[in-house]
């Protein structure tokens, strides 16, 4: 099995090491033609306006939606997540995304820098709470019937959800070192 | 559920994210609109560019708090914004701003020429910039989340920036290397401490993202970086300089990601109009050199 990692910009190296100490073959995408041969793919934090633009100009869009339509197992975090949501609420107007998931989500939703956060989170799916990272972080919301929420925050708001194949999460497990949601997503 | 504002790792974290971009200099809305537009990461919202602090002189300081709001205003993307090296009290108001990084510059005139700003007091994560290791080291020491190579600012000449990402890295190189016993002596020649001089030899690695910064013109010189190692860059002068600022915006960001690809940086680099004009470092005088400034 080889995992793809989305490379146009962001924390893609962060998930290459944490797959690779799971064992799993890594590869990294900047263009279609590198997406042959990969099974599984994970979008990373980074800038969604950055991501969003170079896989418009480097004709990424179209083939990843087909291949996510297909079936391909895909997770995004954070920047990733918002590029998987059906609508994008306080991005740019004519911002690019995948829009692959039947979610919304709201970019910054906590707020500046100033308002980034650590937080131990319970996850369906996971035994144990979850000890992760929130940066300049979206939040999801209004999950259509086949999307399920997989973890909400104290009050309510949702920062994990998977719909069949895919996975959207608003923090960073690749920042730290557990790597439960990692493995999860290679049961999807 | 307990929740932990600004620590450590949502310092660094930050800057892990803006890695593989570019975080361009920017002097109003219209210009924030352009970076934010061609792909850029960040902006650092500034009065002047340095080509133009280095041309009118004068003590250079924090820009203008409303001019730094209006441009927070006018993007999504995280603003960056410049205090003087040692003036705590402009980090602090940089800080009440709710921008998202403080790059304590050499850019601009410093305040103290002794000490830097206690990083760690302070809830914002700070940039600071460095020519080698013991500087890198000293920063990260001080509370620096995020480092960048210095370069020679405002000169559209990228030797500088070469030179001190080179001495990094190689000098990182060298401590890799190092017996246990040799690295006592070099955390004394490097002026850092030895247990930071210790975790980097075993790591490889600087602990924090590192970008390159000062002379960064054209998309080659973006991906030459990258290629030296460096995690992303900062575009100063470079862009709003040129003759096409929102075109070779755009061909620097796509030569950032694509940095090995030598037939993208090929097709990125036609007809991006006049670049900045350039500032031979050896024909400056000695003062005039910004990357000399700092502890």
């Amino acid at each position: 099995m080889t995992v793809g990692v989305l490379a146009l910009q962001g924390a893609f190296v962060e998930h290459e090491a944490m797959l690779r100490s799971i064992g799993v073959d890594v590869r990294q995408i900047r263009l279609p033609r590198d997406l042959t041969g990969v099974d599984r793919l994970i979008i990373p934090g980074g800038e969604s306006t950055t991501i969003g633009k170079l896989m418009v100009m480097y004709d990424l869009l179209v083939p990843l939606r087909e291949r996510i339509a297909a079936g391909m197992p895909t997770w995004g975090t954070c920047a990733g997540a918002i590029l998987m949501s059906r609508r994008i609420l306080d991005g740019r107007p004519d911002q690019p995304a995948l829009q692959v998931m039947d979610i919304e989500s709201r970019r910054n939703a906590f707020g500046s820098q100033l308002d980034s956060f650590e937080a131990d989170i319970d996850m369906i799916g996971l035994d144990a709470p979850f000890h992760t990272v929130f940066i300049r972080a979206p939040i999801l919301q209004n999950p259509g019937p086949a999307c399920h929420v997989l973890a909400s925050l104290a009050d309510g708001r949702i920062v994990a959800a998977r719909e069949q194949h895919m996975l959207a999460t608003s923090f960073h497990p690749e920042l730290t070192s557990d790597d439960r949601i990692h493995r999860y997503f290679l049961t999807l | 559920m307990a929740i932990e504002k600004s620590t450590w790792t949502t310092k660094a974290g930050l800057a892990q994210m803006l890695k593989g971009g570019v975080i361009m200099d920017v002097i109003d809305e219209e210009q924030a609109k352009i970076a934010e537009e061609a792909g850029a990461v960040a902006v650092m919202a500034l009065e002047r560019v340095p080509a133009d602090i280095r041309r009118q002189g004068g003590v250079a300081r924090m820009s203008d708090p409303e001019l730094i709001i209006r441009i927070k205003e006018s993007v999504t993307i995280p603003v960056m914004a410049k205090a003087r090296i040692g003036h705590f009290v402009e980090a602090q108001v940089l800080e009440a701003l709710g921008i998202d990084y403080i790059d304590e510059s050499e850019v601009l005139t410093p305040a103290d020429d002794e000490f830097h700003t206690d990083k760690h007091k302070f809830k914002i994560p700070f940039v600071n910039g460095c020519k080698n290791l013991g500087e890198a080291l000293r920063r990260i020491t001080e509370g620096a989340a995020m480092l960048r190579t210095k370069g020679e600012a405002g000169t559209g000449n990228v030797v500088e920036a070469v030179r001190h990402a080179r001495t990094v890295f190689g000098e990182i190189r060298k401590l890799h290397g190092m017996s246990e016993d040799e690295l006592f002596t070099a955390a004394k020649n490097l002026q850092a401490p030895y247990d930071l001089v210790k975790s980097v030899a075993q790591a490889g690695r600087l602990p924090v993202v590192n970008f390159a910064a000062g002379g960064i013109a054209t998309p080659a010189d973006a991906a030459l970086m990258m290629q030296l190692g460096v995690d992303g860059v900062f575009v100063g002068s470079g862009i709003f300089k040129s003759g096409d600022p929102a075109k070779r915006a755009k061909a620097i960001v796509q030569a950032t990601t694509h940095y090995r690809d030598a037939a993208i940086i090929a097709e990125v680099s036609k007809h991006l109009g006049e670049a900045m004009v350039g500032i031979e470092i050896s024909k400056l005088p000695q003062d005039q050199l910004l990357a000399n400034r700092g502890w």
